[in-house]
């Protein structure tokens, strides 16, 4: 089978390609979610314990 | 020993610790199998004798809506746990689950539309396995939703709980839709107890898929709980100070 083949799919690219490029941008939104959360959830407590700090001392 | 595990796991630091350093494994994990899958499903494994190159959407499509299910059971079975023993992490591993699954879901029914144009001639139809699964997108919907709705996050999460649950109910339902009505969906051809009627080049694949979607849900409902665990632990001593060192 050579590459031409390979993309072309026996006539199904459109459908094929479609679903695999669908389920790796799915996949990758949902690694990419959680670990810009965790960056805000992280930057927003040490603010607020920076606040705090200031506010007692 | 074992209880002594839960007994850790139950405090939140613990959790996060280890976690954080089980991640990196299952994603190396879930990758690897993936490329094999890939290269199994999409180059090695020979077309079908029907269906030609399409039938290699099965490799998505078909992992993706076991995936549906299983979190959703995950879910419902973890709401229970919180609900009986007020677990904080399983309230944790439930409301994590959700968006995952609604994601596979989401995958499971836009695959099977896109696969449903060539071979049935239709993108969709009212039939009992595409409804119900439609519908299973819903409850996920609706668990996150509801999570979103009630400030209080172990109220939130309790009420959470009691809708998995009873939503479960549809999980029987999906499975043996293609059995109990007469649908355009084709039936189980691996689950059959008898002899799956699929060829080992094609379930090679199809299994290697279906684990390395299995390892995706561990890694990512574990980076989702770490948030959860941060966000709710946020006024602790040990989460101030972590998020200070960065």
């Amino acid at each position: 089978m050579n590459l031409n083949e390979f993309f072309h799919m026996g006539g199904y690219a459109f459908y094929v390609w479609t679903s695999y490029g669908l389920a790796l941008v799915v996949l990758l939104i949902n690694v990419i979610l959680p670990l810009r959360q965790r960056k805000q959830l992280l930057g927003r407590i040490a603010r607020a314990a920076k606040r705090t700090r200031r506010n007692t001392t | 020993m074992f209880n002594n595990f839960f007994h850790k796991m139950a405090s939140p630091k613990y959790f996060y610790n280890f976690s954080g350093r089980l991640i990196p494994w299952l994603a190396a994990g879930c990758l690897l199998l993936c490329l094999a899958g890939l290269y199994y499903g999409l180059y090695k494994a020979p077309p079908d004798y029907q269906q030609g190159d399409s039938y290699r959407i099965m490799f998505i499509h078909v992992p993706a809506a076991w995936m549906s299910m299983f979190i959703y059971v995950v879910m419902a079975a973890t709401g229970a746990i919180g609900l009986i023993w007020r677990l904080k992490l399983a309230e944790v591993i439930t409301i994590s689950s959700a968006p995952i699954g609604a994601s596979f879901t989401f995958l499971a029914l836009v695959t099977g539309s896109i696969w449903g144009k060539p071979m049935w001639g239709t993108w969709w139809v009212w039939d009992a396995r595409l409804t119900s699964e439609l519908i299973l997108l819903f409850l996920y919907l609706g668990v996150i939703a509801l999570y979103n709705a009630i400030d209080d996050k172990r109220t939130a999460a309790r009420a959470v709980a009691i809708l998995a649950l009873v939503g479960v109910v549809n999980i029987p339902i999906i499975h043996y839709s293609v059995e109990w009505w007469n649908t355009l969906h084709q039936g189980p051809t691996v689950t059959k107890l008898d002899k799956p009627s699929i060829h080992l080049s094609m379930l090679i694949p199809l299994l290697l898929m279906a684990f390395a979607f299995k390892l995706y849900y561990a890694f990512v409902v574990l980076m989702r709980a770490r948030c959860e665990v941060l966000d709710r632990e946020r006024h602790t001593g040990w989460v101030r100070e972590l998020a200070e060192k960065k």
